[in-house]
Parts: structure tokens; sequence; C-alpha cells
């Protein structure tokens, strides 16, 4: 990168500049690629896949999913672990009930089912704006729980009402190891984010924006509002099925209705908040930041070998402190999320050679 | 952790290199970044190199969860743990020798802190070996089930594992030791029978269970329908959606029902309110018998005269009378080395179910030290131990257990003890009273039923059951 920004001539911006930028996307694409499927597995222990970047991965899914419509489309949602328990509630079903299906057949059929779902706790978003439009998925996070509660049906009858991840496997291979899970989680991201940007880029993206930032002039150049409010929430509900999935199966190994609580709700709604609102891997810091960063304070804590100098549930609140402190001075000093640390980064980056 | 973080740390630099920025947030930056980067070089750092090594000890890895909404119950139910476990590491010099490594991990009573915690500890620390696992959480016993299959490490669960999980054949590191929701139901209707006179005297009688509307509080409700076949009571279930703040509607019911007796199964909140609305509702507390969840100090003290009479199980008696306490008050309170801040709380509920749990570790690791020798037990050592555990009247009362725990004992068939038993206790404004000695469970009643459950389970993951001991 410094070779290709010394070889930049100071006469200002030309043509060569912007294939150069296309390059260098297309190979930031392909260094992920590498890490992602190459580097992380080979390298990456049990306790690294399972308990950090199992759980970073897919929560920074979840994250996108709620960007699409909150960041994007400007609409917003109480209830994407709602739509997150019936992905995986749906997948659970299909698995057990219809023997044979394949499991890209049922990642898929659950995200169609989430989708569904969504559209109707999404229409009072054609009435509704704001915090009323809250209310409204709100219901969503309430239902789902008493519906899972009371018709075992969903679980198979089972004692606990959990359901427990059934066997994964993909073409005959195992995907029970936590390498296999993580690749399965990996795959499914990949392909995900891949959508995401092409559903953000397309005409449908572009509108959305337009009714984010003024939704009477864009229903003033002809853009089907409703239509498009819909459509949000069924890609997003889309994305959070398939998400619950992989949060049940491939990280938990079980779920039950209360493991989508409102709680985990509001997990997402802090990382497209502290991640930044319409990015896409802005997502992975947040995420990164909320799994990560308790878990580090209470490693450091053990490193720092303090358990002895004072008393062990002082210590344990602190760290809630230091946790909520480090929220508060993010997003007082970085409204835009984290993701504008690295689009502020990039940008000095280009602008150092000329200065 | 690589490819996430470096950003967070970096970009602190570039911002200060854009002009922009004025010199308090270039400040605050830079001690943002630097404080980043100190957490993560001591969390890179944290390993077998830096820290003291343990080898030669037995680790017991302690999920704890002093913060969120179910921290005030682990306080005392953890000191109860560490306080036993110090006295065995202090005063007794540990198990035949072998010390005893405490480490605790916070869960926040979540399922995804727990499994961190799992990963982290199931391999042993420092050297330290790790024998099995104590989860704290009936969701976290389910969610490491899978796992702890595949890794062979001991998942216990003393009063709150997975009734099926009884059956070792079909789970074999799964431990719900001690005690199930279904022998609760059939110990309420045994004591509800005393009282009436016996089981024949039961026709007619109107018992209405008020429960917690989860997977849990459901638990009773199909056991209740079998015994209300078998003695011709009358069978009423009335749910209570959580947190269960409000209970007018439920308990306006129960008096129209004519309800004789309310079986309590609250969790939280939702048991001081109840008993409170009793009392508004002209329903008689002592004629209340609460869960072993609804059954602590904190669960009657808050409905304040409203719970004077009202009746709870327990398995874990409240109560500083009992040989082991003496003990413990003398070696480790008085001594001022309890792990507890406010000493009311010793004796409590809580307290001695942590006593209760950590000699069922102890016990397991004398069990496997018989047969591997005295050092620090491996995990499959540990399941052994755990599947041939036999703590019986006599070690009871070596132990100054005597009234604390009932008989314990473990098969490959039964790995939640073979004798279930409890005791009614009875609130009298200010502390528990004990109202009956040991009402032992009829174990053979439910057990067809739970082997069928194990079988349908099995089947569903392709699971093989075990044929012997073997594993």
């Amino acid at each position: 990168m410094t070779t290709l920004q010394d070889t930049l001539p100071d006469t200002g911006p030309a043509a060569p500049i912007l294939s150069n930028a296309a390059l260098l996307r297309l190979a930031v694409v392909a260094a992920g690629l590498v890490v992602a499927f190459g580097i992380v597995p080979a390298v990456a222990t049990d306790y690294w896949l399972s308990s950090i970047i199992i759980p970073t991965v897919v929560m920074g899914l979840a994250g996108i999913s709620l960007n699409l419509l909150q960041g994007y489309a400007g609409l917003v949602s109480l209830g994407s672990a709602a739509f997150m328990s019936v992905g995986v509630f749906s997948a659970y079903n299909l698995i057990l009930r219809v023997p044979g299906l394949p499991l890209p057949a049922v990642l898929l059929l659950s995200g169609l089912i989430a989708a569904a779902v969504g559209v109707f706790f999404g229409l009072p978003a054609l009435r509704f704006r704001g915090f009323y439009l809250g209310a409204s998925t709100l219901g969503a996070q309430f239902f789902f729980p008493w519906l899972f509660t009371n018709y075992p049906w969903f679980s198979n009858d089972s004692q606990s009402l959990t359901i427990s991840a059934p066997r994964l496997e993909f073409l005959g291979y195992d995907l029970q190891s936590p390498v296999g899970r993580y690749l399965f989680v990996a795959t499914v991201t990949a392909l995900l984010i891949g959508l995401a940007f092409l559903v953000v880029r397309s005409r449908l993206g572009r509108e959305w924006m337009a009714i984010r930032d003024q939704e009477t002039a864009a229903s003033v150049l002809g853009i089907r509002v409703a239509r498009r409010k819909l459509q949000a929430y069924a890609i997003s509900s889309f994305f959070l099925g398939i998400t619950g999935v992989l949060w049940g199966f491939a990280y938990l190994g079980t779920a039950d209705a209360h493991t989508y609580n409102l709680d985990k709700s509001f997990q997402v709604l802090f990382i497209v908040l502290i991640g930044g609102t319409a990015t896409i891997f802005g997502n992975f810091l947040g995420a990164a930041f909320i799994v990560l960063t308790p878990i580090l304070l209470d490693h450091l804590v053990l490193a720092a070998n303090i358990a002895y100098l004072s008393d062990q549930g002082a210590i344990t609140n602190l760290q809630r402190v230091i946790f909520g402190a480090i929220i508060i001075f993010i997003l007082i000093k970085e409204p835009d999320g984290l993701s504008a640390w690295i689009r502020r980064g990039a940008e000095a980056l280009r602008a150092r050679p000329k200065t | 952790m690589a490819p996430d973080l470096p950003p967070v740390v970096e970009s602190p630099g570039a911002i200060l290199s854009s002009n922009t920025m004025g010199v308090t947030m270039s400040i605050l930056s830079r001690t943002l970044a630097l404080a980043t980067s100190a957490v993560i070089a001591a969390a890179t750092l944290t390993g077998p190199a830096t820290a003291q090594d343990a080898t030669g000890q037995q680790l017991y890895p302690l999920f704890t969860y002093r913060t969120g909404p179910y921290a005030p119950s682990f306080i005392p139910f953890g000191a109860g743990n560490i306080d036993y476990l110090r006295y065995v590491n202090e005063v007794e010099g540990g198990v035949n020798g072998v010390k005893i490594l405490i480490q605790e991990c916070e869960t926040a009573y979540t399922i995804e802190r727990g499994i961190e915690c799992y990963e982290r500890y199931k391999g042993g620390f420092n050297g330290a070996l790790t024998a099995a696992i104590y989860p704290h959480s009936s969701g976290l016993d389910v969610a490491l089930t899978d796992k702890a299959r595949l890794d062979k490490i001991p998942i216990v669960s003393p009063g709150g594992g997975q009734n099926i999980a009884t059956d070792g054949r079909v789970f074999p590191y799964q431990f719900p030791l001690i005690f199930d929701y279904w022998s609760e139901a059939q110990i309420i209707v045994d004591y509800i029978a005393q009282q009436a006179g016996g089981y024949d005297k039961l026709k007619g009688v109107k018992i209405a269970t008020l429960y917690h509307d989860s997977g849990y509080g459901r638990d009773t409700i199909e056991p209740l329908g079998i015994l209300a076949k078998k003695y011709g009571f009358e069978d009423i279930q009335i749910p209570v959606p959580h947190p269960g703040e409000q209970q007018q509607a439920q308990w306006q019911q129960i008096r129209r029902a004519g309800a004789d007796w309310v079986f309590l199964r609250g969790w939280g909140v939702m048991t001081p309110v109840a008993i409170k609305t009793a009392a508004r509702v002209g329903f008689p507390a002592d004629r209340i018998i609460g869960d072993i969840w609804s059954g602590s100090e904190d669960d009657a003290r808050p409905a304040g005269a409203a719970a004077k009479g009202y009746l709870a199980v327990s398995v874990f008696p409240p109560g500083t009378d009992y040989g082991i306490l003496k003990t413990l008050k003398e070696k480790i309170v008085d001594a001022g080395r309890s792990d507890l801040k406010d000493n009311s709380k010793f004796g409590t509920v809580y307290y001695n179910y942590g006593v209760i749990e950590a000699i069922t570790f102890v016990e397991a690791l004398r069990t496997g030290q018989k047969k591997f020798g005295n050092r620090p037990l491996t995990a499959e050592e540990g399941q052994w131990a755990l599947e041939n555990l036999n703590i019986d009247q006599k070690r009871i009362a070596e132990l100054g257990a005597e009234g604390l725990i009932s008989p314990l004992k473990t098969t490959i068939d039964n790995h939640k003890g073979e004798t279930i038993a409890a005791k009614i206790i009875q609130w009298n404004g200010e502390t528990w009273d004990t109202r009956t000695d040991w009402i032992k469970a009829d174990a053979p009643l439910f057990a067809d039923v739970i082997k069928a459950k194990a079988a349908a389970y099995a089947a569903e993951k392709g699971i093989t059951p075990r044929q012997d001991a073997s594993n």
C-alpha cells in the first residue's frame, strides 16, 4: 500500500487511480477470504473459535441484518432477536420433520419464514414512524417467546422446551467440530455479506436511502415507499432468521424462547450504534466490541493477578462499570460509530503523500 | 481476535494525523488506545508462562454470577462453595493432600459468557486438572450437553439438571444430582396426603399449581397429571407470565376454584408477589407450598407478615446447627476467612446449598482417588467418580452433615441419585423452621417415563446408549 502511494504523482487524481482503488478493493476482499478460510481455521484454537470468533462473526451478521433496516432504510426494530428465534425454530422443525432436506435449503427456508414474519410485523410501518413503529416490533419480541413456550410442538415436546442443535452436516462432511462450525458460519456470513452489498448498491438500496433521508421527496420521485419498506423488513428478517440458526446451532448448540430475549435485541441494536449506521463491516467492529470487551477485561484481571488484592465481587462489578464507561466514551466521541475510525484512517493514509 | 482488533488500536493515530481533532480529543483517544492495547497485551500474555504453576492441584472452575439480576442468590451460594473448599484446603490439608484451586469465571447468568468460561477451563489451568464442571445454570447445562459429550467433560448440576439426563447410558457426562421437579411434585402430594390422613383421603382434594410460564415452570404439569389420575385429587394448573409482578387474576381464579392447596412454582419476584396476593384474596399462607426455588429467605422475607406460615420444599435445608456448619463457623467465618461480606447470610438456604454442592465435588474426588490414587483426577476419572458416588448415612455422619444432606448414590443407570428426598420447611416470619424429616420420593414411579424420554432423545440425536460403564 505504501509503495502504491509513493508512486502516485502529485498532479492529483487521474484515471489510473480509480482502477487502482478497484484493484485495492479486490485485494482486500481476497485477503479477507484468505484470512477467513485459510489462516483463521489453521491457526485458531478451539477456545478462540468456540467462544470468541464464532459469536463475534454471528453477532456481526446480526448487526448487518438490523443495519439494512435501520441504517439504510431508516426504519426501527426492537424485535431482532424474535426474528432470530423464528429462524432457529423453523430450522429445527424443518430438519426434524422433513428428513433429507440439505442444510443450505434448511437455511434458505428458515430465512424465508423469518422474512414472512418480518413483513407481517413490519406492516405497521405503512402507518407509523419512529418510536411507535418500535412498539410493533417489540410485540414480536413478546409474542414469539409466548408462542414457543405455550406450544411445545415447536420444541418437539422437549421437557425443558429447549431445542438441541441437530447434527450439522453438508455433503457428508461433519460440521460438529469447532473448525467445522466455524467454516459453516464463515461461509454463510461471506455469502450474506456479498448479498448485503448487492442489495445496498442496487436500486433497492438507493431507494431505501432516499426514503430514509426524505420520505416525502422519495414518494414525489415515484418511489413506491410502502413496498420498499416492507421489502426492508423482509430482507432484514431473512438475514436475521439465518443469523438465528447460526447462533443457536453453530454457537450455543441449543436454543429456547428465552435465548432470544429483549436483551439480545438490544445487543444487536448496540452493535449497530457502536459499529456505525449504514455500514457493513462496521457491524463486525461493533460485535467485536460488545462480545470481546467483557472477556478481555476478565482476562486482564486474571493476568494482573489482582483478584487477591480485593474482593472478587467488587472486581467483577467494576468490570461492568468500565465496560459501560467505554461505551459512553465511544458514543460521545464517535457518534458515527467505530467504522468512522476506519474511514478516517483510510482518508488520512490517502492524504499523507500530499502533505 | 487478530482480524478485528488492530483497527481499534491503530485508528486513534490516524485521528491524530487529521488536523480536525482537538487536543483534548487526541489525549482521550490516546488514553483509550493505550488502555485497549494494554488489555489486549495482557490478554495475549495470559497463559501458563506468566502465571504460577499449579501442577498437582485439582481445578474447581467456579462459574459465578456476581453481576446481573440473580447476583443476590449467587453471593451466599458462592460463599458456601468457597468456604467449604477453603476449609478442606486449609484445615484438612486438601483432599488426601491434593489442594483444590478455585478459579472464578463470571457468567452473569448468560449462556454466552458461560460457554466462554467452559472453553477457558475445560482443559485445566496452569497444570491444575479439571475433573468436572458445575455450570450453575440450567440453561447452560443444556447448552453444554453436546460440547461436553464431545470433550468428555462431566457437567454437574445439583438441584438444577435435566431430568432426562438421569439416564447415564444416554447422557454419560451429565449429572443432574440430588433433585428433579417430578420428584418434587410427588413429594408435595405425599406431604398433602400426610396432612389429609393418607393417600385414600386425597380424593376430591383440589391442588392448584401456580407456575412460572417457562420450561422450568411447565415441567410439573405432566407428573401432576399422572399423580392426579393415580390418587384422584383435582389437578388445577395456572400459569403466571414472566416476571410475575401481577397475579390478582390468577389468585382470584384459585379462590373461585376452591383450591385446598397451592403448589407455588415461582422464580424471582414471582414468589413474594404470590404470597402477598394470596393474603389479599384471603388464601392462607400455610396452605401454599413453595418450590425449591421459591423457598429461600429472600423469597419469603419481602412478603412481610403475609409470609408467616408459608411452606416450602427444601433439599438445601437452612440452619446453622449442623456439625459441618459449626466447624465452618469456627474455622472459616470466625477466622475471617469467609467469602461472605454479610455474615447474616451464614446458614441461609443458598449458603447451605453452596456447602452441599462443594461436598458433592469433594466426595466425588475422594471416590475417584480411591480407585485412581491420591492425585488430581482427569475429566475421564471424574466421570467415573461421579458415576460411582456413594454418600451413605455413615459418610454423612462423618462429614457432620446429618440432616443437611440425604444419602446420595449414583450408578450408570441413575446419574441423579437413587434416593431423592426433601424436607418441608415453614417460614415463622424471621427464619425457616423445619416441619418434616426427609420425605423420600417414590423413585420407580416415573422411572419408565423418564427412561422413555431419554430413549426418544437418543433416537432424535442418533446416540447409541452405552452398554456398560466404559465410555
